[in-house]
């Protein structure tokens, strides 16, 4: 599998690095010992992929609540990887992690090589990680097509007194988020809606647009929080071809939380089950179907048991 | 909050520059020939001065979705620091003062502004009342922003550009009305450009503005200083063009909540909005006066007045957020449509 673009996580290793040591972790040896491996080149033994993504021991609780513990994950790079569990599992909360909206209290998230105690938010477009919103986050008050071309915002060199002269880059700057936008919108099939305020559309389309504006960065690792919530089965359908055509076009890794078992066995190379905050199974679909924990925590108790017997 | 776009699917499309330009040649070329001086003093000068800084706080709290009631405050940081920039700078232009003056106020726009990396809603319009009374006694306290004035008034300056007087009504309306239109056209720029809809993402959801990448803080310190720089230019309209003599007080926090209202009725996110807004801030009152002279006589008088205006006003301000919270913007736009309509299917 290829390796995309490695020159840029040295670059982040070197901006970043100093700001991961001056937050003084407890563990920083451990940090220490992590980042120094950035110098060099990640070890990419021939026919195994590195992992894009792993996270190390992360544990998170809210207040007395434990909501992860100890979750270890590895997503290789251009797989789609699915994470399950029943509600209050912690789904949520780990693509919260991942993105760095929540700072773990234990372990490290490392990406493309770089281990963070807390992945930078704010620099998150520019590490190449993309994500949607379980419930909709997008810009109500901006067209379909302003919503889109914002997640090429991070780019924008150009200040405003350029843009409102409309001289400088900001021109070419304009012409170049729109039409990379507009590829976007008629490759999820969205053009038609282009100049409706994004608020002012149906809900399902609207996940559809939150989809269009993470993937418009071309990001290399894209968090999907229940893409699917709420969607009837023909919706679900829809949107799962989209993401694997996403994955397909862009050689994006993605990284999905799902309820609905069916769609994921059929889109995921792997997945994830949490129940209570740990991980349980993370295995292919086939055997996570047929995991006995999984079955007990999730999947529910198997057919042949329909009458009830013994409950 | 929602009134950027209207849909004009089903009204005939006429070119967007058209009704803005038709105003204008009306503006220089119609109603100097023939608006009295009354007109002049007391409606067009303060419609200009009110509808720039609608403008200028639309931008903050419409468009980036910062609550502010400091704007009285900016607009006399403006007019006090144009009056000294005039005074004490040899030989530097009226315009100079100008742009001096809005990035005075632009600065102090920052300084207040920083409660908004860490405040939102009534939070942080509650911090931003310590800008209006801050720079109120500031200009009150230390004589030499007013000359060493005994009271803090400040006279304005003879206003002339290039050496063309523009002291009588006329020029002053000429003047300001040049001021606002060029203010007016950067903001409908600027809120169309990148900048403008990062402002909007951030008002519509702060998060998922910083996870693809906006820089919010950056962004919302930005919007604190356009929206200041704005709002201080309006405020040397208002004292320069419209008053000709000021003092600190009459920047006090009624003048805030006055342009405060004056965006809400309007419409919110809408530079079309402050205008309407500022219109009927500034002719309601001389409207209910009129009448209650024609229908009361002599009972009317001022007392009965300014009652009477804050009654109404404050009915007519409680209607609107019921009724139509997009504004006046939006109630023109669907009577417009409908006009459009009508007259389509003839």
């Amino acid at each position: 599998m290829p390796l995309p673009s490695y020159t840029l996580g040295v670059m982040e290793a070197s901006a970043y690095a100093p700001e991961v040591f001056a937050r003084g972790l407890p563990s920083s040896p451990r940090l220490r010992q992590q980042s120094e491996d950035t110098g060099e080149p990640i070890n990419s033994v021939a026919g195994v992929a590195s992992p894009l993504l792993s996270l190390q021991g992360i544990g998170l609780s809210f207040g007395g609540v434990v909501a992860l513990a100890d979750i270890d994950l590895s997503v290789l790079s251009g797989e789609i990887r699915a994470i399950i569990g029943p509600n209050g599992a912690g789904k949520s909360s780990l693509i919260n992690v991942i993105s760095g909206v929540y700072r773990p209290d234990r372990g490290h998230v490392r990406l493309d090589g770089i281990s963070y105690a807390q992945v930078p938010t704010q620099r998150l477009a520019h590490l190449g990680v993309a994500r949607t919103f379980q419930n909709l986050a997008l810009f109500k008050g901006l067209s379909v097509l302003d919503n889109v071309a914002s997640g090429l915002a991070y780019k924008v060199r150009s200040n405003f007194a350029g843009q409102v002269l409309g001289i400088g880059r900001s021109r070419g700057e304009q012409r170049d988020s729109r039409s990379r936008a507009e590829q976007i919108l008629e490759f999820l099939d969205l053009s038609s809606v282009r100049d409706h305020l994004a608020g002012t559309l149906p809900y399902g389309l609207q996940k559809r647009v939150e989809l269009a504006r993470a993937l418009v960065a071309e990001p290399r690792l894209l968090l999907l929080d229940e893409p699917m919530a709420g969607m009837t089965a023909g919706e679900k359908s829809e949107m799962a071809a989209f993401v694997r055509a996403a994955r397909d076009r862009f050689a994006t890794t993605v990284v999905l939380i799902e309820h609905d078992v069916g769609v994921v066995m059929g889109l995921s190379d792997r997945i994830a089950v949490l129940d209570y905050g740990r991980k349980i199974a993370d295995a292919t679909p086939d055997e996570v179907r047929n995991d006995q924990r999984v079955i007990d925590a999730y999947l529910g108790v198997a057919s042949d048991n329909e009458d009830g017997a013994g409950i | 909050m929602t009134a950027i776009s209207v849909d004009f699917a089903s009204a005939p499309v006429l070119p967007k520059w058209l009704v803005p330009v038709l105003l204008l040649a009306v503006a220089y070329g119609v109603v100097p020939l023939i608006g009295s001086s009354y007109l002049f003093e007391a409606i067009l000068l303060p419609f200009l001065a009110l509808s720039l800084a609608g403008v200028g706080l639309n931008i903050l709290t419409g468009y980036a979705g910062q609550v502010s009631l400091g704007s009285a405050a900016f607009m006399a940081a403006g007019a006090f620091a144009a009056y000294n920039f005039n005074l004490r700078v040899e030989g530097l232009p009226l315009i100079g003062s100008i742009f001096l003056a809005g990035i005075v106020a632009a600065a102090i726009g920052i300084v207040f502004g920083l409660p908004s990396l860490r405040l939102k809603g009534f939070y942080l319009a509650v911090s931003t009342l310590a800008a209006q009374f801050f720079v109120q006694w500031a200009l009150t306290k230390f004589s030499w922003f007013s000359n060493n004035s005994a009271s803090g008034v400040i006279d304005a300056p003879r206003l002339s550009i290039s050496g063309f007087a523009l002291d009588g009504a006329i020029g002053r309306y000429l003047f300001a009305l040049t001021v606002v239109t060029v203010l007016t056209f950067l903001a409908h720029r600027l809120v169309s450009s990148q900048t403008g809809r990062n402002f909007i993402a951030i008002r519509d959801n702060e998060t998922a503005a910083r996870i693809i990448g906006i820089p919010v803080l950056k962004t919302k310190l930005l919007a604190f200083a356009i929206s200041s720089f704005i709002i201080g230019v309006a405020g040397v309209i208002w004292a320069f063009a419209y008053l000709r003599t000021v003092e600190p007080d009459g920047f006090d926090l009624d003048r805030s909540f006055q342009i405060l209202f004056i965006i809400i009725i309007g419409g919110l996110a809408s530079i079309r909005g402050a205008f309407f807004g500022a219109a009927l801030i500034v002719v309601f009152p001389l409207a209910l006066s009129r009448l209650g002279v024609f229908l009361l006589g002599d009972l009317f008088d001022s007392g009965v007045l300014d009652m009477s205006q804050r009654i109404v006003l404050g009915a007519l301000i409680i209607l609107f957020l019921i009724l139509e919270p997009d504004g006046l913007v939006a109630l023109w736009d669907r009577v417009r449509r409908r006009l459009l309509f009508a007259w389509q299917s003839t």
